[in-house]
């Protein structure tokens, strides 16, 4: 097996390109995306470290962290058709209802 | 060079140009397609460590199950088309610094530190096998297994009390 700090170099690559996407892009459906892409980086780590140590826990902690990531797109796609219906747009800068 | 440092680095390669392609596509559905590419490479690196049951459910719950219902909210939106970056002026080079500093300083944290780590073991004849998952999912791990379900089953709910639409004059749509 490769040293481990290669996979959690990729994986922390991979994390930040998604925080990137959180924080560059307006349009809610892509921002979510990049709220996976940081799920499945760590999800990298995980499975990396349990390799290292020859552990089966953490691939049990990645299976729970899909089934998490599952029902939260199931919920965060409701919420944005939701949004969208109700102002015909899904730019998080136009969802300012709230601002003082 | 071996044949395992080869395969990781284009592997590597093809996990980061699509990340980046995602973020920087114009057309959500692009982005979509992009992120399918990343996860089943994802999975191929799960094969490499090992984890052949955890991959193919990254491959059928995440690309398959969880990246059709992005491209369904995205095709009924008809939201293809995203709008100017940012309205602020200063958001992008702001984020790109900090995105810059934070993964810099990942990797050479992780390049000096993780070092002291011990080396990999070797795995057992059973390690990752679909059997040796679902014995220690159905022992040790049977309690948040079963929350699990009570998880989905709220989702579920949740999804389908936020999409269905108020009844306007009688007739809901």
């Amino acid at each position: 097996m490769l040293p481990v700090a290669y996979y959690i170099g990729l994986s922390a690559i991979l994390f930040t390109i998604g925080a990137l996407g959180v924080l560059i892009r307006r349009n809610s459906i892509v921002i979510f995306m990049s709220v996976e892409l940081m799920l499945n980086a760590a999800n990298l780590a995980f499975v990396a470290f349990a390799r290292n140590f020859g552990e089966m826990q953490g691939q049990l902690f990645v299976f729970f962290v899909m089934t998490v990531a599952a029902a939260e797109v199931a919920v965060g796609l409701a919420l944005i058709v939701t949004i969208f219906r109700n102002k015909q747009s899904i730019d998080v800068d136009q969802m300012n209802s709230m601002k003082g | 060079m071996s044949i395992d440092l080869i395969l990781f680095l284009i592997l590597a390669l093809v996990a980061i140009v699509t990340a980046v392609s995602m973020l920087f596509s114009r057309n959500a559905v692009y982005a979509a397609l992009f992120l399918i590419l990343n996860f089943s490479s994802v999975a191929v690196f799960y094969l490499l460590l090992n984890a052949p049951f955890i991959a193919l459910t990254q491959i059928t719950v995440y690309a398959g199950a969880i990246m059709v219902l992005f491209l369904f909210v995205i095709m009924l939106l008809g939201a293809e088309q995203t709008g100017p970056v940012s309205s602020s002026w200063w958001l992008q080079p702001s984020a790109l610094i900090s995105g810059a500093v934070l993964m810099g300083e990942a990797l050479y944290i992780i390049f000096t530190q993780v070092t002291l780590l011990p080396s990999a073991v070797t795995p057992s004849e059973s390690f990752g096998t679909p059997a040796s998952v679902g014995e220690i999912l159905f022992n040790q791990y049977l309690l948040p297994f079963e929350v699990t379900s009570i998880l989905l089953l709220v989702a579920m709910m949740g999804a389908i009390v936020l999409s269905h639409s108020e009844k306007q004059s009688g007739s809901g749509s």
